[in-house]
């Protein structure tokens, strides 16, 4: 019932999530970030397991720093893609983190990018992307109006479009949304969608 | 086997611990190294030794983050300080992922003391040969500190200090001239405590600057700029002193 998707535009890329944490068939709260800001140019929304999703979302952001106070640098978007996948799979076969991520960022040198990396530790780098129940309403929306080099603006109705879909159509939609976009300016919060006042 | 096992830092016939003692050797061999602490800021100010002409300069960074709010400059063994500073590193990042706050000034001066600490009581390995002068912000309370560690693994919160090379002279000049002060006129404190031993010139000290927003680190240009404003500070005092004996 948790939904996280996300797209590439011109010169940025965007991250949607649902705002909910639901425990069985009681809804904690409906107004839960999902996407972590992992540092100033990159966005990673996360669904899954609620504990693992805390645990290793945290983990990723705290070890992204270290990297960037030893180095003297910021982790390209793709080494940390490909650092959260090492991760995911070196636990794989012992206790796995169920947790799937959509990692957006951008980069000075190859602009923005987006990252789809499953708790099977699956590494795609993407245009679109899209977990849980509501994927497969938000992909079949992306797959017929997007294209590349989308200005915020269609790319936000694009959004929009998905999350009216998922809402229509999914049995227990979720009641809120928040989406966060990230450009040469920085990772930041761009606005909520809701339906209940949490 | 047993032998081996034998701690490197043992006690003298007289209660002294050697290996502790030249630990701190190594650190007066160091480059000299100042802290200032003032209301609003704290200065740290390291000795850069200019004799090395191929060396690419921004390559050799004295004065070190250890996360957004914490500085450290130290005086000794560098290949020490690299190992220290990465453990604190580490730490920070640590102690924000479990309890999810930053880490407080004195929190990270006593990890890094007591990291110091256990190398003067276990086998087979020697202390770190290094001092180190940690500035911060609380980042509760937002008041400024300075604390220094030494190989023995003391610590303790200064107004300002000295370590490396000739810090007793940069200790004796501060504890004279040292008073509360705020901004550039910390800066100008630091600076000229550092110039009592270090040859004057941009290109010879290395400083930084912790204020609320971070670590900035001054450019040679400015920190030239400063030296001439106390140059001239210096030739107007020796000045005044000469112009009374004229009147009579």
């Amino acid at each position: 019932m948790e939904c996280v998707f996300g797209m590439v535009g011109k010169d940025f890329a965007l991250v949607v999530a649902d705002s909910s944490a639901v425990n069985s068939i009681l809804v904690h709260k409906s107004n839960e970030d999902k996407i972590m800001v992992l540092d100033s140019h990159k966005l990673m929304g996360a669904s899954g397991e609620a504990g693992d999703r805390a645990q290793f979302t945290e983990y990723v952001q705290k070890n992204v720093s270290l990297y960037q106070y030893r180095n003297n640098i910021p982790l390209t978007t793709k080494a940390a893609a490909n650092f959260m996948r090492g991760e995911l799979a070196t636990a794989l076969r012992k206790n796995p983190y169920m947790v799937n991520i959509v990692l957006a960022g951008y980069d000075k040198e190859t602009g923005p990018s987006l990252y789809f990396i499953d708790y099977i530790a699956t590494l795609h780098k993407v245009d679109k992307a899209a977990f849980g129940y509501g994927s497969y309403f938000a992909l079949s929306m992306m797959d017929r109006h997007y294209h590349p080099n989308m200005t915020v603006d269609e790319a936000i109705k694009l959004a929009d479009q998905c999350i009216e879909e998922i809402r229509s159509r999914l049995v227990v939609a979720p009641q809120n949304f928040i989406i966060k976009i990230v450009d040469k300016d920085g990772a930041r919060e761009h606005s909520w969608r809701r339906t209940t006042k949490d | 086997m047993a032998r081996y096992d034998r701690a490197i830092t043992v006690f003298s016939p007289d209660g002294h611990l050697f290996q502790v003692e030249y630990a701190l050797e190594a650190v007066r061999k160091g480059n000299a190294a100042v802290g200032v602490r003032g209301t609003d800021n704290i200065v740290l100010g390291v000795e850069k030794k200019s004799t090395v002409k191929l060396q690419d300069s921004r390559s050799v960074r004295k004065i070190v983050s250890l996360d957004d709010h914490i500085a450290l400059a130290c005086a000794g063994l560098k290949a020490d300080a690299r190992v220290l500073i990465n453990r604190a590193r580490i730490e920070c990042q640590s102690h924000r992922l479990t309890v999810e706050d930053p880490v407080t000034v004195e929190y990270i001066t006593r990890y890094i003391a007591g990291l110091q600490q256990k190398y003067t009581q276990s086998g087979g390995v020697r202390p770190f040969g290094l001092s180190t002068l940690i500035v911060g912000f609380d980042p509760y309370t937002g008041v400024p500190s300075l604390y220094q560690t030494d190989p023995s693994g003391t610590f303790s919160a200064w107004k300002a200090n000295a370590t490396g090379r000739n810090s007793n002279s940069m200790r004796e000049f501060l504890e004279k001239n040292y008073k509360e002060t705020s901004g550039q006129e910390t800066i100008k404190l630091a600076i000229r405590a550092l110039l009592e031993v270090v040859e004057s010139g941009g290109k010879n000290i290395e400083v930084a600057v912790m204020t609320k927003e971070g670590l900035k680190q001054l450019d040679e240009a400015e920190i030239d700029a400063i030296v001439a404003e106390i140059e001239a500070e210096k030739a107007a005092a020796e000045a005044a002193k000469k112009a009374p004996a004229k009147d009579t």
